[in-house]
């Protein structure tokens, strides 16, 4: 069997919550899966029972090759785990804590500081090396926590949302070194909010909500469903909405969908600028008036708009149950309605 | 087997990143070693001067006492760091990685053993300033010394549990209290046990703080000649007494608190 993550039937409850409802993942070797969801989706708690560290009450998972319940053990020596927060030492320098990383690995010593050096030039901290982590800034903690999990250079490697909270550079530059990790053929289960960030790094997309799975393809598949780029245009007068929506639907290339306003247009498109430009022009042609126009590429928000006719709001609220609600980075929640 | 080997090599580690951790704040070690000295002086000058016992010096007779007392006080440290472990970030490393499930607290309570020798350093220095001498061999004195390091270690596994069952460091030294004091002041630390009402005797008796402290007292000779010979077993014996306690609590406590870690571990 070629696949190195293969889960089945996962589910976790907490007290009033299914923080995962049956899930199931096949992440065949030297592959990166895209684990997509808001904000309390599952996907920390799928890492967490993929990484031996939760137990589920129902279903089972094996880990290149062991068993995550039975032999746990197994699992741990074959992963690297790169958590939601960075799991480093504050006291310790960015070498003391890969160096003890690498013997807690049982690496031994040599290999573990060679391990730890040539890690710190990889991910370019090796200037901060022989600082404490303390002084170090929210994305080098990343990416010192991105090199534990590469220390021992296993096969598997589990990264929870690795680039939320980084700013725009740092997250080009942590796919960078994505990239060129799964390029070296390690199996990667990466979490993340931002559907661009499934489509820059994974083969596959599973995309989850209330710990489900409510789709799951290619990023080509999926864009395909969501629609890739679209235009979101707001015509000055609700009147002249469907005038505005006879006039773009030469330019879809899938349903127009309208914001819980009606004067607001999401219209999904490919070709970028040039398109824009052509349908401002027909627009103004037919004397629509424009309050406001943007061009963007798809969100998860679009696309759980797509997938399930609502936005990605966070899963904890879209229930009806108490739970805690945690705050909501991905999605505004919104009114949609499709047609 | 194989699991003992890990646990102690992994241990190991954990233990020097623990010292690392003193060498970076050595403010919090600087703190906790004032107490021993501020100890061994206020008993010294506010007991020592106006109790008198016949034949000998009670300022001698106390110094062994302050040990005892301050090493068991000391396991505090044990269960606030470990308390703190346990809500720092690199607990999710840990619990991550294929290290023996018992080696943050093995690493624990061994690096707290360095704390303890330079605080038992400390306080020797101290007593010998202010007076305090050993009467007995060199070899006698190493194992007075020996014998309250390894009492002091078995201790620090029972405040690691403690620290592994409260939510938060701070609460560590509050709880402790409850079990410390009683230990601590109904013993022969501070005054002879024969005097105590008979309750508290028996208590005082068998308490194991008392056996240290007795233990220490003859190897460092500081038993004043004319003392009457205690009658209680374990007076008798306290270095048998303490050995037998020390195995014990360790025997007790590092299943429970390993135990105690997985779970807490379990937990996200
Ligand atoms: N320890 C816990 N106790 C109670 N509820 C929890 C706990 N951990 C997670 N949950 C709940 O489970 C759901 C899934 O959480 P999580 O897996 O962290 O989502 P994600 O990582 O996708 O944001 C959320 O509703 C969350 O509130
Ligand atoms: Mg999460």
């Amino acid at each position: 069997m070629s696949h190195v993550i293969e889960a089945s039937g996962l589910v976790k409850r907490y007290k009033d919550v299914i923080a995962l409802d049956g899930l199931d993942l096949s992440v065949p070797a030297g592959t990166v899966l895209g684990l997509l969801g808001p904000n309390g989706a599952g996907k920390t708690t799928a890492v967490s029972i993929l990484t031996t560290l939760l137990q589920p009450d129902e279903g089972s998972a094996t880990v290149a090759g062991a068993d995550v319940i039975g032999t746990p053990h197994l699992v741990r020596q074959r992963i690297g785990l790169a958590g939601q927060n960075a799991a480093v030492d504050e006291y310790l320098t960015g070498f003391e804590n890969l160096e003890m990383i690498g013997r807690l690995y049982r690496l031994g010593r040599r290999r573990s500081r060679e391990r730890a050096r040539i890690l710190l030039e990889q991910l370019d901290l090796i200037d901060a090396a022989d600082r404490p982590v303390k002084t170090y800034s929210g994305g080098m903690r990343r990416r010192l926590d991105l090199a534990g999990a590469l220390v021992a250079e296993t096969p598997v490697l589990f990264l929870d949302e690795p680039t939320t909270g980084l700013d725009p550079r740092s997250r080009i530059d942590l796919w960078a070194i994505i990239k060129s990790l799964v390029a070296q053929g390690t199996t990667l289960l990466l979490t993340t909010q931002y559907l661009d960030e499934a489509d820059q790094l994974a083969d596959d997309i599973v995309v989850i909500d209330h710990g489900r799975a409510i789709a799951s393809g290619t990023p080509d598949e999926l864009k395909e469903m969501v629609g890739g780029e679209r235009i979101e245009v707001t015509v000055r007068d609700a009147g002249q909405a469907d005038l505005a929506r006879r006039t773009l639907v030469r330019f879809a290339v899938g349903d127009i969908q309208t914001d819980g306003r009606a004067e607001t247009l999401l219209v999904p498109i490919t070709g970028g600028a040039p398109v824009l430009t052509q349908a401002l022009r027909e627009l103004d042609l037919e004397g629509v008036a424009i309050r406001d126009v943007t061009l963007r590429r798809p969100t998860l928000d679009d696309a759980f708009l797509a997938l399930t006719g609502h936005g990605a709001e966070s899963s904890a609220k879209g229930r009806t149950d108490s739970a805690p609600a945690r705050d909501d980075g991905a999605g505004r929640p919104r009114e949609a309605s499709r047609r | 087997m194989m699991e003992l080997v890990h646990s102690f090599g992994d241990g190991a580690v954990i233990a020097k990143r623990n010292l690392i951790k003193i060498k970076r704040v050595p403010e919090v070690l600087v703190f906790v070693l004032i107490s021993p000295i501020m100890f061994v002086l206020l008993f010294a000058y506010v007991f020592g001067s106006s109790i008198d016992i016949p034949g000998g010096s009670y300022r001698e007779f106390l110094i062994a006492g302050i040990f005892a007392q301050t090493v068991v006080f000391g396991a505090t440290f044990t269960g606030a760091g470990l308390a703190e472990d346990m809500q720092k970030g690199i607990i999710h490393r840990f619990r991550s990685l294929p290290m023996s499930r018992s080696a943050v607290i093995v690493g624990r309570t061994a690096s707290d053993v360095v704390y303890n020798v330079l605080s038992l350093a400390i306080m020797a220095i101290t007593g010998l300033l202010v007076g305090w001498r050993i009467h007995s061999g060199v070899l006698d004195a190493i194992g007075g010394f020996a014998l309250l390091l390894l009492f002091a270690y078995a201790f620090s596994w029972v405040m690691a549990y403690v620290g592994l069952l409260v939510p938060s460091p701070e609460v560590v030294n509050n709880a402790s209290f409850i079990v410390i004091f009683p230990l601590t002041f109904v013993a022969n630390t501070f005054v002879p046990s024969d005097n105590l009402p008979a309750p508290l005797k028996f208590f005082a008796e068998w308490n194991p703080v008392s056996a240290v402290t007795q233990a220490a007292r003859e190897l460092f000779g500081n038993i004043p000649a004319g003392t009457p010979q205690p009658t209680a077993w374990p007076l008798k014996n306290p270095v048998a007494y303490t050995l037998v306690w020390v195995v014990a609590i360790v025997a007790v406590f590092a299943p429970l608190s390993v135990a105690r870690y997985r779970r807490a571990a379990q937990r996200v």
